[in-house]
């Protein structure tokens, strides 16, 4: 294959991007799009509930749902890493429970900080969402005989979630980037594996900025791939 | 019981926002093919007992009927509430309304905005409401708009196509709100001829218009509301060709 | 009571560098958010490539990212700078980048792209009619800008403004990563040195509300002020 020698002969003068460091990136890679991806969707599933819960009008279910959000929007992602990451090993019986071969590594610790975290943000951006449904659509649903849940089903929600596209495509980004404090607690992503190419070649240039390009490249596919979903699911909004 | 059938009567419907009180006991009778346009100057509270009939707005005192059946209320903290909200599903799914807003769901196309309710309340099959549906887009002249969605209908479009759904619940009585208040005048013919045919085929309809010429053309009862409280009712011909009551004169006297 | 266990003072002047890093940080973001916009809604072409690249790139890459290249490698081009110095011209000067220094200038390069973009939009949605009616009643430039479009601008602004205030403040964390003692750092350290997680990282997480409530408290004061005259309540 002319594209492999091509290759081989780039890297062979390269003392730092050796096959072997690319492979750390390649591994970084895999873990940080595991952890985002994993994190937004389990983040997705709670959100919709809870964003139902945090429109309800009574005070009872929207107010620990909002104190909630309150909490996990307003202090450091690192904070709650840390906490969850440092605190686990504090649970009463959780060193006797079947998860703890999964909790005492790294990764999922980080998992449900990040999970916690994204769930938040979301909850507040479909709650935006769900709040701004017209109320003439509402009146329809109602005077055509819909119930309060087939109407959150069938009209409110369908349409909430449309609205919200543009505002959770930030919230992927800003994941994505966030991702970046999993290598504070020894995690290998993407800057962990930047990280150890730094500290193993003292390359700081070379470490860094190979891993902002990869960013970069992720956070614009991110980004096209939500700008043609919303081409798709937001056509209904402009006129012909 | 009346030996007629009744689609609808509301009996002494009083409401009240906060401390002004905007119906003071309105009754209203919807035999089958009735069509009773409510007129009156903005403010008069027509809108309001029209959204009372089908529970859009609570009344706090007053009794509706449907096919002589009484819808039951409870006081609550909040206020009167219907005791049994199935009974009031069940009713609404008889009542359609048509608003001044359209109020079409904006994430559905047309064809979608008219099987909803008929698949999700009533529990139609599909193809069955689809049918219907087809029918009644050729019908409202919309068969070609059947895939767009509202953003993308002119305001007539969206009316006619809004007349669509509700036409598609099979209702017994279709309340009209303002329908065409929010058209431009040009928009507003098309919108009236639909409403013309739905009159002349026996529809019961309770109709809340400015349409002078609708209420005199097509009702067969007239109501004309002031401050919440019903001066003057009768058949158009009696009571828009000599109204007896001076404000009813004046509301009708041509304006320069 | 809370035992902080003799790291009580430590967290105190954590709390300190936090405060004072986020202020500092805001700041040179304010001043490069209002150069990047005035560069992105100036006719020159290169102001606005420049201008445009920079606010790309920087909502690009993670934040953590960026510090650390800008932390290591300044450190790096430092010394380059430094070492050539003492070999040409024989002055022996070395400079140590410190994570104070580094945490400042990172955020507030960050944020000055996300500020960038809040006050282009608000220039943008400022009526030009009142800047004319100002022109037109003899207003100079700078009284124009001062009394008129500042003000205006203001009021559009305000809600990004508070925005990034609040990321930015929850992004002062990650300078910890890099070696300044925050108060996260100072927490972060003392839970692993004591076992104690909860008692250290909670009170510091209650530390980071208490700032952005109060925040929240004086933008709501500013929006009022800049509001008056518009929706009239």
């Amino acid at each position: 294959m002319e594209l492999t020698t091509w290759f081989t002969d780039l890297l062979d003068g390269n003392l730092i991007f050796t096959p072997q460091t690319l492979g750390y990136y390649w591994d970084g890679l895999v873990t940080t799009s595991q952890l985002v991806f994993l994190s937004l969707l389990a983040g997705l599933v709670l959100a919709v509930p809870l964003a139902i819960g945090r429109s309800s009008r009574h005070r009872w279910i929207s107010l620990p749902i909002y104190l909630y959000t309150y909490v996990f929007r307003g202090t450091p992602l690192l904070i709650q890493l840390y906490i969850i990451y440092y605190g686990v090993v504090f649970v009463d019986g959780i060193q006797e429970s079947i998860f703890w071969p999964l909790l005492r590594e790294a990764f999922y610790p980080a998992l449900i900080a990040f999970t916690l975290n994204t769930a938040a943000y979301t909850t507040e951006i479909f709650r935006g969402a769900i709040k701004a449904t017209s109320r003439g659509e509402i009146e329809a649903a109602r005077a055509y005989g819909m119930s309060n849940a087939l109407t959150m089903r069938r009209i409110v929600l369908p349409s909430a979630f449309r609205r919200a596209l543009p505002a959770y495509g930030n919230e992927v980004i800003f994941m994505l980037h966030a991702s970046a404090i999993a290598s504070v607690v020894t995690l290998m992503d993407l800057t962990g594996a930047a990280r150890f190419v730094y500290a193993r070649f003292y390359a700081p240039f070379e470490a860094f900025l190979f891993v902002a390009a990869i960013y970069l490249c992720l956070t614009f596919a991110i980004l096209y791939f939500f700008r043609f979903l919303e081409k798709r699911l937001l056509a209904h909004l402009k006129p012909a | 019981m009346a030996a007629t059938p009744m689609p609808l009567e509301a009996r002494n419907i009083k409401k009240r926002f906060g401390d002004t009180e905007v119906l003071k006991g309105l009754s209203l009778q919807a035999h089958k093919g009735d069509v009773i346009t409510l007129i009156g100057a903005s403010g008069s509270g027509k809108s309001t007992f029209l959204r009372c009939m089908n529970l859009l707005e609570q009344p706090d005192e007053g009794d509706l009927l449907m096919h002589g059946e009484e819808i039951r209320f409870k006081q609550t903290r909040r206020g009167r509430e219907p005791a049994d909200w199935k009974q009031v599903v069940r009713m609404r799914a008889k009542l359609s309304m048509v608003f001044q807003s359209f109020n079409l769901w904006a994430h559905m196309t047309l064809l979608e905005n008219i099987i909803e309710a008929p698949i999700h309340v009533l529990g139609k099959p599909k193809k069955e409401a689809l049918e219907h549906a087809h029918a009644l887009l050729e019908r409202v002249g919309l068969t070609a708009r059947a895939n767009a969605y509202p953003a993308q209908m002119s305001g007539g479009q969206q009316q006619r196509g809004a007349i669509a759904r509700a036409l598609a619940m099979d209702p017994e009585v279709m309340l009209f709100d303002e329908p065409t208040s929010a058209l431009d005048p040009e928009l507003v013919g098309d919108v009236l001829k639909v409403m013309r045919d739905l009159a002349n085929e026996g529809r019961t309809m309770i109709v809340v218009t400015h349409e002078m010429g609708f209420a005199r053309d097509v009702s067969s009862q007239v109501i004309y509301l002031h401050q919440g409280v019903i001066e003057e009712a009768g058949p158009p011909q009696e009571i828009l060709a000599n109204p007896s009551s001076p404000r009813l004169q004046q509301f009708l006297a041509p304006k320069y | 009571m809370l035992d902080l266990q003799g790291y009580g003072p430590r967290l105190i002047e954590g709390a300190g560098v936090t405060i004072q890093l986020a202020l500092l940080s805001l700041v040179l973001a304010i001043v490069l958010g209002l150069l990047t916009a005035s560069a992105k809604m100036s006719r020159n072409w290169l102001l606005h490539k420049i201008a445009t690249l920079y606010t790309t790139v920087i909502r690009g890459v993670p934040d953590l990212v960026l510090m650390m290249l800008l932390f290591f490698g300044g450190q790096m081009a430092l010394n380059v700078a430094t070492d050539a110095l003492y070999d040409r011209f024989g002055v022996d000067w070395y400079v140590n980048l410190n994570a104070f220094a580094a945490g400042v200038l990172t955020i507030g390069f960050i944020f000055g792209a996300y500020m960038g973009e809040t006050f282009r939009g608000a220039f943008l949605a400022v009526d030009e009619g009142q800047i004319e009616a100002g022109r037109a009643y003899g207003m100079s430039n700078w009284l124009v800008f001062r009394r008129i479009r500042f003000p205006l601008m203001m009021r559009h602004a305000l809600p990004g403004l508070s925005n990034n205030w609040m990321v930015l403040l929850k992004t002062t964390a990650l300078v910890s990563v890099i070696g300044l003692s925050d108060m996260v750092r100072v927490a972060a350290e003392a839970s692993r040195a004591t076992h104690e997680p909860f008692v250290f990282l909670i009170p510091v997480a209650l530390v980071y509300l208490a700032i952005a409530s109060v925040s929240e408290l004086i933008f709501v004061r500013l929006q009022k002020r800049y509001n008056v005259g518009f929706g009239g309540h």
